[in-house]
């Protein structure tokens, strides 16, 4: 007796019942991977044997291998990790905050978006970590442990140590909030594979499952666990992209010393994680033939969010450039006409193109419903991400206070090295994830089947 | 050896179908012992009268012993252990603390409440969990009803569970 409106769509075309939904599911898990997923396999596995290579390097020689100099001390690691956080950022919001609004249509797309929420984490991390230098002591300085020194406590009242907590517990909350959905789906496969009899299989997936039997007293604690990691986990990822804001909005830099940055850049964060989840979803939906359960609709009310938050983006761009010049502070106009018309003026339009213009084009309807169109789309939107946290960054420090120390910078291949050791690290880790877990939430998906085809019967009628 | 516990498993196929018959079941005073489902049917947990979860609670104890924590661990450090002159601002105050207090508190929540969840629910990763019939994380409900807790008989029972739309049922002894 499930409600369903006569204006919404499908969420689960070709008729499927709970059966099918298992078998279609657990398939890729219990079947030998195919060609094309070797391929991609093999591909992110040499970015990363290349990005290792470079990292290793680094850590050998140190990060005056970067191509950081004097004036601009921060580039391509912040960029790169804020990137890389943001994108992380999708992930919770379907799966935590669609939840506590009750939008369905996240059940089948929230188990691989959390996964890359995690993937993501752990490549926004290792940047930070690497600018460390010595990474073997970044977690020891890093947290408030005892030390020789006194002991000398860490500063809490610096937001680059707020960071610390703000993203290990994101990492941490977003894991459990990930592997207490795959529970249930885990003891499908072994249960599967007790009825194949292999039992090697049964064993490790129970192991992973917790010893899961489905009982109604279990699923009753498991809502209820379910529902309140969701409620800690919305202002949680709401509180991570704050923060990381905040690494630069409360310095004294004229471009970051902006109030505006929080709101500002937990928008950009949901519409660069919206726009990396559709670039693998449309994949992952091809690659494991999964069309029936990542429909065209749903690829079309993340679009809809893309469009909404890259408005708020567009927005926010608009208004600092007005506070820039209401506000008639020197060295504040100077950052911000410098950006749009000074040596770096090829990084600004093209943030401003791929960010507020690319997304725009998702008012169509027949844009907003075609993949390939949306494929590209969501690519052009995460490249513009990516140059926004670089224009915010190196326009704002390549123009000093003093002019001598003007310069430009330069990324060097071990730059360019760790940002493609991430890619490999954040690729292998989903196709693994794709391969061994499986990367539709079965037991959600199970639980709006009969909703789904009554509505079905109503329309033959 | 012990004696074997003998229990009557009835297979439903359709969740709406297992609702009314645990309440029908439940009217006709049978104690049901559990039922398992591959995914949560609502109103299922009110159907078989099991009370609310305490588990909101538990959360709420481990995150305000995080908020506790975290807070005087930053005065203690910040205003008392180690003074630091930082800007000429005041040794501690309240506001640049919330961050990491904030963060804090949702991880002892979130960790408290999933470990008391897998302590209360005896999950772990080496239990084999007893298995009634390991279609239900599949696509079938069972209601398992202990023959030994019921003073109805074997006959009886099959009969009241067929009644209510089960579409099998079967015997199992542990």
């Amino acid at each position: 007796m499930q409600a369903s409106s006569v204006f919404r769509e499908s969420l689960v075309t070709g008729g499927k019942t709970l059966a099918d939904v298992s078998q279609d599911i657990s398939c890729q898990v219990e079947n030998k991977p195919s060609r094309l997923w070797w391929t991609a396999f093999g591909i992110s596995l040499v970015l990363l044997i290349y990005g290792g290579y470079c990292c290793w390097m680094m850590l050998w020689n140190g990060i005056g291998m970067w191509g950081l100099n004097k004036t601009v001390g921060w580039a391509w690691d912040i960029t790169n990790f804020v990137w890389w956080v943001g994108i992380g950022h999708a992930g919770t919001l379907i799966s935590a905050i669609l939840l506590l609004f009750r939008q369905r249509w996240r059940m089948s797309i929230n188990r691989a978006a959390e996964a890359m929420t995690i993937f993501a984490v752990i490549c926004a991390l290792s940047f930070p970590a690497f600018h460390m230098g010595r990474l073997w002591l970044g977690f020891y300085w890093a947290l408030p442990l005892p030390n020789a020194f006194g002991s000398l406590w860490v500063n809490f009242n610096s937001p680059l140590l707020w960071d610390v907590f703000a993203i290990s517990t994101y990492f941490s909350v977003s894991l459990v909030f990930w592997y207490m959905g795959l529970i249930p789906d885990f003891a499908v496969i072994r249960d599967r594979a007790v009825r194949m009899g292999h039992m090697t299989r049964a064993r490790i997936y129970n192991g992973l499952s917790f010893g899961w039997d489905g009982a109604a007293k279990t699923w009753m604690r498991y809502e209820s666990v379910a529902l309140i990691l969701a409620g800690l986990s919305t202002p949680l990822v709401l509180s991570v992209h704050t923060i990381v804001s905040m690494d630069f909005a409360t310095s004294v830099i004229p471009g970051w010393h902006t109030t505006i940055f929080p709101p500002y850049f937990v928008a950009g964060a949901i519409f660069s994680g919206f726009a990396m989840v559709l670039t693998l979803l449309l994949v992952t939906r091809k690659v494991f033939k999964l069309e029936d359960y990542i429909t065209i609709y749903h690829v079309e009310l993340m679009n809809i969010i893309i469009i909404v938050t890259g408005s708020i983006v567009g927005i926010a761009y608009i208004t600092e450039f007005f506070i820039a010049w209401y506000g008639q502070v020197p060295a504040e106009s100077y950052a911000f006409i410098n950006r749009a018309t000074g040596p770096y003026w090829w990084a600004y339009w093209s943030m401003m193109t791929c960010n507020v213009i690319s997304p725009q084009l998702f008012w169509f309807k027949k844009l907003r419903t075609n993949l390939v169109a949306t494929f590209i789309i969501s690519i052009i939107v995460n490249i513009g991400m990516w140059f926004e946290r670089f224009v915010i960054i190196v326009t704002s420090l390549h123009r000093d206070y003093i002019p001598s120390s003007w310069t430009m910078f330069h990324p060097t291949m071990y730059d360019i090295g760790q940002y493609i050791f991430t890619f490999g690290l954040f690729f292998t880790a989903f196709f693994l994830f794709a391969k061994f877990f499986p990367v539709i939430n079965m037991a959600e998906v199970k639980s709006i089947i009969k909703a789904t085809s009554e509505k079905k019967n109503t329309q033959a009628h | 050896m012990a004696s074997k516990e003998n229990f009557l498993v009835g297979i439903f196929e359709d969740e709406d179908v297992l609702l009314h018959a645990v309440e029908n079941i439940r009217d006709k005073a049978v104690k049901i012992k559990e039922v398992y489902s591959p995914f949560p049917v609502h109103g299922l947990d009110e159907a078989l009268g099991y009370r609310r979860t305490r588990l909101p609670i538990a959360a709420f104890i481990f995150g305000m012993t995080g908020t506790i924590t975290a807070l005087s661990t930053q005065i203690w450090m910040l205003g008392f252990d180690w003074p630091m002159i930082i800007g000429g601002k005041n040794f501690y105050s309240i506001p640049p603390f919330i961050p990491v207090t904030f963060e804090f508190t949702v991880l002892l929540s979130a960790f408290g409440m999933v470990g008391t969840f897998l302590v209360v629910s005896d999950m772990k990763p080496y239990k084999w969990p007893r298995m009634y019939d390991n279609r239900t994380t599949d696509d079938k409900h069972a209601m398992v009803i202990d023959l030994g807790a019921n003073k109805m008989s074997k006959d009886e029972l099959r009969r009241i569970l067929t009644d209510n739309g089960a579409s099998e049922v079967n015997e199992k002894s542990f």
